[in-house]
């Protein structure tokens, strides 16, 4: 195979690193969640990478170090890692994903999160190194918030559950109303211990009457009782949030600007669909491989600089170039309003205006994130 | 003297009918068939799944159409308008090219990484080359050398030897390249990448950049201005690009590369082909379902022109 004129070989080697505590939940055991989340991306895109790199003279590569906690996997990296350099994937809650950045950026590693999509890691916790193409809770209510308002479905009712995570939606979805001017007619917990599969019918209309409101907005990122949500609420109104109508990622049914391609890729290597932290892991490792093509170089430290560089941009799917955002090393990119077996919008909407692009429109923006980026 | 241009009217009806431009349409699975001397659609034809790449063979008898949701290359009659048979083409045919010795075809199936080559006489592959990812532009260099293919995800053109079907070279260009087309000496090349929002020409023989063109129309969004369609006039003097969901087709100094302006046509432009030797340029407009038809010399949309659903390629008969 004829490389091109002045290819330097190249192993590139991504190391994967996962907490198995970070799959999501599945309490009611019916809808599995795959073994092989996140990581099934990214195996697709180091294919995809290979296919490419041989036309390059480079090769790449992953390997995995796991755990079911953080000092697990911190014992284990820190012996992988031996004080090098390294490029790492990384699906792990942000405890885990702090101290996992404390032991590898003090080598200057690079770091892409395709598995959390915690807020403060936007705003707070950002750092120089450090990088999500997951999309986060802010991108995804602000994406689904833009929607709401060109329905003007301007009143909403929300329910959250009571989990870490539900709060961490539910708050991000105040931010939202506040950001696009919506008002939240009441907010409400869900507190209820009981198994709803027999009971919804009865009580999720008793728990929904209220003030009139356009939409119910559900945060229940644990699948314990959004689902018993739409079609049961009192008033006769759409149901969004992390069920009914979802921002997401990433979703099956997209096919729009070639990701019919993607999407029989992934299905043919591993016989299901495409989910969001699958694209996540795919977008990391294209990232990587991208900046590879590019810089002709394998050094974390240069591949980082090129990702957030203005040169650096990404096609990925979703009819537009994709990049970082310098100042908390968040991937912009447009987000799907999709149901269960179809999309029904793609945010930004039309008409929200940004200086520099509309993707910015979604998530934080730069005045809002304190983040120190030094690397 | 009047009697001489009525005679020499009378010959030129009776020897050559007009021009029919030929559109395929994705979603409507048919092909819509325009008068290029009325613009007016005269036939619709129904043909395979979602055709997209349209070519004729060099002698206008026979029209190939990559149906790719049939993995089909279909053969038209253009003498009955009726679908002969199939070639071989392999998984998802999306876009191809004919060697000028008019029996190669060299298909881009988009699936599965791969150029095909097939013998449109006996029917058969006649070889398989593996490009890079999601293969779609395909171009062959008018001395029958050179084939080139264009890989969406993989960002390369890749360089195929038409005599011995071996691929020598790549050619980084940026995001997402969909359209290759060689000047008429076949001495440069031009290639659009979409989502990088460029157009790079290319030195034939050195292999090396000559010039990038970016683009830029005034309300429009950078990231909305996606090069797809590239047509090169035979004088040298104009190139025409189409700029996707940015619905324009940019004109290009052949000579210069200075963008000398933007005209506006139906909305997600993708494919051009000329008409009238040249004097007319055909736009097919995805989501507005149309076809846009300007007028070269004066470089202004004259007419649009109905067609099916997500009208994609199109070729003009003379």
């Amino acid at each position: 195979m004829p490389a091109v004129a002045n290819a330097k070989a190249l192993n590139i080697d991504v190391i994967y690193v996962q907490q198995s505590s970070n799959q999501a939940a599945q309490p009611l055991l019916l809808k599995k969640t795959p073994g092989n989340l996140t990581i099934a991306g990214a195996e697709l895109a180091i294919k995809d990478s290979n296919t490419t790199g041989r036309f390059l003279k480079h090769q790449y590569s992953l390997s995995g170090v796991t755990g079911d906690n953080s000092e697990e996997i911190v014992a284990a990296l820190k012996q992988r890692l031996n004080g090098q350099p390294a490029i790492l994937l990384t699906d792990l809650p942000t405890t885990t994903l702090k101290v996992v950045a404390d032991l590898a950026l003090a080598n200057s590693s690079v770091i892409i999160n395709a598995g959390e999509a915690d807020n403060n890691l936007r705003v707070s916790q950002c750092r120089g190194g450090l990088l999500h193409t997951l999309a986060s809770r802010a991108m995804l209510t602000d994406a689904m918030a833009q929607f709401f308002m060109a329905r003007r479905w301007r009143e909403w009712f929300v329910i959250s559950g009571e989990s870490d995570a539900d709060k961490a939606y539910a708050e991000s979805i105040n931010r939202s109303a506040k950001r696009f001017g919506a008002k939240i007619t009441e907010q409400k917990t869900w507190s209820f211990d009981t198994d709803l599969r027999r009971s919804a019918q009865r009580e999720v209309p008793l728990f929904t009457q209220g003030e009139d409101y356009d939409v119910v907005l559900v945060a229940d990122e644990s699948d314990l009782f959004g689902n018993y949500i739409p079609n049961n609420t009192w008033l006769p109104r759409p149901v969004s949030g992390t069920h009914g109508l979802t921002p997401t990622t990433w979703h099956w049914a997209l096919e729009q600007w070639g990701a019919t391609q993607l999407q029989n890729r992934f299905y043919e290597q591993f016989g299901r669909e495409m989910l969001d932290k699958d694209y996540a892991g795919w977008l990391a490792v294209r990232s990587i491989s991208e900046a590879v093509t590019r810089t002709q170089s394998n050094d974390p430290k240069a591949l980082y600089s090129y990702l957030m560089s203005n040169d650096f941009e990404l096609a990925a799917f979703k009819g537009r170039k994709l990049s970082f955002r310098p100042w908390n090393g968040q991937l912009r990119q447009p987000i799907p309003l999709v149901h269960p077996k179809g999309l029904t919008s793609l945010s930004p909407q039309e008409g929200y205006l940004h200086p520099s692009t509309d993707l910015d429109t979604l998530g934080f923006d730069k005045p809002e994130s304190r983040c120190d980026m030094a690397y | 003297m009047r009697l001489l241009v009525l005679a020499a009217g009378l010959l030129t009806a009776l020897v050559s009918q007009a021009e029919v431009a030929y559109v395929s349409n994705e979603k409507s699975d048919t092909l819509t068939l325009i008068d290029v001397d009325k613009l007016e659609v005269i036939d619709t034809l129904e043909v395979g799944m979602r055709p997209r790449g349209i070519i004729f063979s060099q002698d206008y008898k026979y029209l190939y159409i990559c149906a790719s949701e049939s993995d089909a290359v279909q053969v038209m009659d253009l003498a009955t308008h009726k679908v002969i048979h199939n070639l071989p083409s392999g998984e998802d045919p999306e876009q191809f090219a004919l060697h000028p010795n008019n029996r190669h075809l060299y298909i881009a199936n988009e699936d599965s990484a791969v150029v095909t080559v097939v013998d449109t006489v006996d029917r058969t592959v006649i070889a398989q080359i593996d490009v890079g990812i999601e293969p779609e532009g395909m171009a062959v260099s008018p001395d029958g050398k050179w084939v080139i293919n264009t890989s969406e995800t993989t960002n390369m053109l890749h360089w195929i030897d038409a005599s011995t079907h071996e691929l020598v070279d790549n050619t980084l260009v940026d995001q997402r390249p969909r359209h290759v087309e060689f000047s008429k000496s076949g001495e440069k090349v031009w290639a659009s990448a979409e989502i990088g929002g460029t157009v790079d020409v290319i030195d034939t023989a050195s292999r090396e950049l000559i010039k990038k063109i970016t683009f830029k129309i005034p309300g429009v969004h950078r990231d909305k201005i996606q090069p797809v369609g590239i047509k090169l006039t035979d004088d040298g003097k104009y190139a025409f690009v189409a700029l996707g969901p940015a619905n324009h087709v940019a004109v290009i100094d052949a000579s210069t590369y200075e963008v000398l302006d933007y005209l506006l046509v139906g909305r997600r432009v993708w494919q051009l082909a000329f008409a009238k030797e040249q004097s007319l340029l055909f736009t097919t407009n995805g989501v507005s379902g149309d076809v846009s038809v300007i007028d070269v010399e004066d470089l202004k949309v004259i007419k649009t022109i109905k067609a099916g659903r997500y009208p994609w390629g199109v070729v003009v008969k003379p």
